[in-house]
């Protein structure tokens, strides 16, 4: 084995509030790996709990924003005895260093991790991207 | 005729009982890093356990993570969570901007509330969250009792 990494507990960031929310609930930041080749930008985003159907990926020329809406969290007749961690919605959103190409943007959600994938180009327009369900 | 005036904190019980309060999550901060209350486990999953009247539920964040890589045992009461999560290296000379996610092992023991019958869990793994379902013994069932009119 190469190395052992043991994991270390890491308590969910909440989201700074920007406007009011119509939707109940707390608003996490995802852990993310962002990461870049000369040809794209691609994002990795850990959101828990949230189905790929319910996620929204919103680019406009440098400006991007990612968020997701959990499911349930737990049955209709169950309750709670013990909570350690608070479940919620996510969003972060981020500047982009380069103009990308929003044909060309790959977005694929599988265990709770957004993959995407923005390939840089020097013109782009407003324009929202569907989710693949993966 | 001494005036009295509620900014006085030893006259207004609310104002000092908050003064207290703050100090004392201060100090826990101190103590502890912001955002961790004393409590909280240092072992990783955190989990969240809740009941309804037939099962024990047992649910843990772990995105990003192949089911074939989790154990989970029951043993004595307790429930055994052990596993990896593994972030793969990309292939091509890459750059890192930011890089938050962690790879690693992990392996908790959690003391059930009450004991299981370890013939009967279940878990099941959808969307990044982990969930162990266990049968609550027949003992450990609520029952509701008739009261006798005599």
């Amino acid at each position: 084995m190469a190395e052992e990494k043991e994991l270390k507990v890491r308590v969910k960031e909440e989201a700074p509030a920007k406007a009011e929310r119509v939707r109940p609930g707390r608003v996490f930041l995802p852990a993310v790996d962002i990461f870049e080749t000369p040809e794209a930008i691609t994002l990795v985003a850990d959101m828990p709990g949230v189905p790929p159907d319910k996620v929204t990926v919103d680019v406009r020329d440098n400006h991007l924003v990612i968020s997701g809406e959990i499911g349930p969290t737990m049955g209709a007749k169950e309750t709670m005895v013990l909570q350690e961690y608070y479940t919620g919605d996510f969003q972060r959103e981020f500047h982009l260093g380069a103009i990308i190409d929003q044909a060309g943007i790959q977005a694929t959600m599988k265990e709770g991790v957004l993959r995407l994938l923005l390939p840089k180009v020097a013109k782009a327009r407003p324009r929202k991207i569907e989710v693949k369900v993966a | 005729m001494p005036i009295v005036t509620f900014s006085d904190p030893f006259l207004d019980p609310f104002r000092e009982m908050e003064r207290l309060q703050r100090r004392m999550s201060r100090l826990f901060e101190e103590s502890f890093g912001p955002g961790l209350a004393p409590w909280r486990p240092g072992v990783y999953p955190l989990v969240n356990i809740s009941e309804d009247q037939d099962n024990l539920y047992v649910r843990a964040e772990l995105p990003g993570i192949k089911s074939e890589a989790l154990e989970i045992t029951v043993h004595e009461g307790n429930l055994i969570l052990r596993g990896e999560r593994q972030i793969p290296t990309e292939e091509k000379q890459v750059n890192y901007h930011r890089r938050e996610r962690e790879s690693g092992f992990f392996r908790r023991v959690i003391r059930l509330p009450m004991p299981v019958n370890p013939d009967k869990v279940e878990a099941s793994y959808k969307d990044g969250i982990l969930t162990v379902k266990m049968a609550k013994p027949e003992e450990a069932k609520p029952r509701q009792i008739q009261v006798k009119a005599e």
